[in-house]
């Protein structure tokens, strides 16, 4: 389905530093530098897969995701999806594309958010009655019947976004890109919005590529996660394999009456107050259970919860093990 | 095509919104026309023979260009086109099967054309009721009228092509205050905005006429008020159908270009 081969991508951009003389310098002279954004960029994406695409901020997420809707062109490099290169034949690619960037709007600004569906429609020649099917289903799963009638500069961030993936997936897209489409979003909204997702890739077998910050996206949405730092890939696999990676390390969070316990070999402390404590436990040194009959040796435990590592934990060890 | 008359509907719909504007248009229109009419008669009073076109004519000139100001004035430019570049929301413009320029084109046609619905008719209608030589009077027959419909339309798209390229200007300098300013006020004069072509000397006039900012309005009107007749007449339309093709040929070819070089700005 997407098939990225090599591909390398260098920005120009102009640097100086403040003040008023060097601003006037800079009106003579620049000094341009050349950042390379992406460097070797290889992977592939099957149909129906949902990938998380993760890295810190500019990393080369967004110009991936750019380069793949056809939007930038690559510098060098070979990237095909669904059998054409994106840029050379721009309309007929994103007619099968949907893309939502978390941080833009597609909505126009002062009409009910139902006219610029109505304006998709046309724009991709939807057949009114796959268009009035989308539409209902979009509108039952998202919950925006009320929504889509009001003007989008009124309506709150949440129900923004969820009209936004709405309007991107009307003509039945056969690949989505969506580029933090949760972000800013509260709890709820995100929970929705992350429903959804899930259940148009299951329906419609839909490929489902995802940029963002957020772990928690990433642990409900994708298996599989690539992850990118400085341009370069750094790694690509499933994301339970990369947890069992991670899974020698438990944290560990005691509740208890007495004094403080002092900590054995294997266990780093993360916080110890009077009464509770949270510590990292690994398991190579030693085991959950011994560790956990030694602190009830020394301590009355009222409380003790193990919890494996989370999404997060995992990517900023990885962001540090890289040193991105 | 159903496309682009989509957007040309919703932006023709999004541009009937701005009634107060539209009041504020006319009343303003109404003062530079009489201002612009007193001038014209203090010198006519002067030295009548002096000038190149009867001042009846001179009357319909001003008033026709008050009445289509929205239609003809390059400076109504579309402040989400610069916006969609310099921030990079063209990004979201770039996902949709859609030509561009274009969906661009339909865009500017339309929010021109819902400015000026609501602001001729008004001007128009008074400017008839006005007494000779100071109102618009009408054009000579059928013909000549039929004619002024042909070389209004085009004087349209020529103007639109010509703000196609500054859009796509943009592209190069992101800032659009620059090109904006020098590309105004050069066409204003060019186009015959500020004092109708005719006036001018000899030798700057005809080259000026030649030009493509004579196509914008300075042909139609002078269609209009039958400063121009017969074969001037066709030549002119001839000439603006030119220009369009020309202008239309060149703002494809450069935001090809442009966009095959594009940075989406903003990350």
């Amino acid at each position: 389905m997407i098939e990225l081969k090599n591909i390398n991508k260098t920005f120009k951009v102009a640097r100086r530093n403040s003040g008023f003389s060097e601003a006037a310098k800079s009106f003579f002279r620049r000094d341009y530098e050349l950042i390379q954004a992406l460097k070797d960029i290889t992977f592939t994406i099957k149909e129906g897969e949902m990938v998380g695409y993760i890295g810190p901020n500019g990393a080369g997420k967004s110009s991936t995701i750019k380069i793949m809707s056809g939007i930038l062109t690559q510098d060098s490099g070979e990237c095909i999806v669904n059998g054409r290169i994106p840029w050379k034949e721009r309309i007929s690619h994103v007619s099968e594309i949907g893309v939502v960037f978390g941080q833009r709007s597609q909505l126009w600004w002062d009409v009910p958010v139902i006219d610029s569906f109505e304006l998709i429609k046309d724009i991709y020649k939807i057949p009114p009655k796959t268009y009035r099917v989308n539409l209902d289903e979009l509108i039952s799963l998202l919950n925006i019947g009320e929504v889509i009638k009001t003007p989008a500069r009124q309506l709150s961030l949440g129900q923004r976004t969820r009209c936004e993936i709405a309007a991107s997936l009307l003509h039945n897209p056969k690949i989505l890109f969506l580029d933090e489409p949760t972000i800013g979003l509260d709890a709820v909204s995100k929970i929705a919005v992350r429903e959804f997702i899930k259940t148009t890739n299951q329906r419609h077998n839909t490929t489902v590529i995802l940029t963002t910050h957020d772990m928690q996206d990433i642990e409900a949405l994708t298996e599989r996660i690539i992850l990118i730092g400085k341009g370069q890939i750094l790694l690509d696999g499933a994301l339970t394999e990369l947890k069992k990676r991670y899974s020698d390390k438990k944290t560990i969070t005691v509740e208890y009456t007495g004094n403080k316990f002092t900590l054995d070999e294997g266990m780093t402390c993360l916080e110890q107050l009077k009464g509770h404590a949270k510590f990292v436990l690994d398991t190579n040194i030693l085991s959950v259970s011994k560790a956990i009959s030694e602190i009830s040796r020394q301590v009355e435990v009222l409380d003790i919860s193990i919890s494996g590592a989370t999404a997060e934990e995992m990517v900023v060890s990885l962001y540090e093990e890289y040193k991105i | 095509m159903k496309k682009y008359l989509s957007f040309f509907k919703i932006r023709f719909l999004n541009g009937l919104q701005y009634r107060t504007a539209a009041y504020a248009g006319v009343a303003t229109q109404f003062a530079w026309g009489f201002m612009s009419l007193l001038m014209f008669s203090a010198f006519y009073k002067t030295k009548p023979e002096a000038f190149p076109m009867e001042f009846s004519q001179v009357s319909s000139y001003i008033w026709l260009q008050q009445a289509f100001l929205a239609l003809y004035m390059v400076w109504f430019l579309e402040t989400d086109i610069f916006l969609a570049i310099s921030n990079g929301n063209i990004a979201y413009e770039l996902c949709r099967p859609i030509d561009l320029y274009n969906m661009w084109y339909a865009k500017n046609l339309a929010s021109r054309f819902s400015k000026a619905v609501l602001r001729c008719l008004p001007i128009l209608l008074i400017a008839f009721f006005l007494p000779r030589p100071y109102g618009l009077s009408l054009p000579e027959n059928t013909i000549t009228l039929l004619a002024f419909l042909l070389s209004m339309s085009l004087g349209v798209l020529v103007v639109i092509g010509i703000c196609m390229l500054i859009y796509i200007a943009t592209f190069y300098t992101l800032s659009p205050m620059g090109v904006r300013i020098v590309a105004i006020s050069f066409i204003d004069f060019f186009s015959g905005a500020v004092i109708p072509l005719p006036f001018l000397p000899d030798k700057t006039r005809i080259v000026l006429q030649l030009l493509p900012f004579a196509s914008m309005q300075d042909i139609p009107f002078r269609v209009y008020c039958g400063h121009i007749t017969g074969l001037d007449r066709v030549i002119g339309i001839l000439l603006q159908l030119f220009w369009l093709v020309f202008l239309i040929t060149l703002g494809k070819f450069f935001m090809k270009k442009a966009l095959k070089k594009i940075v989406v700005q903003g990350g």
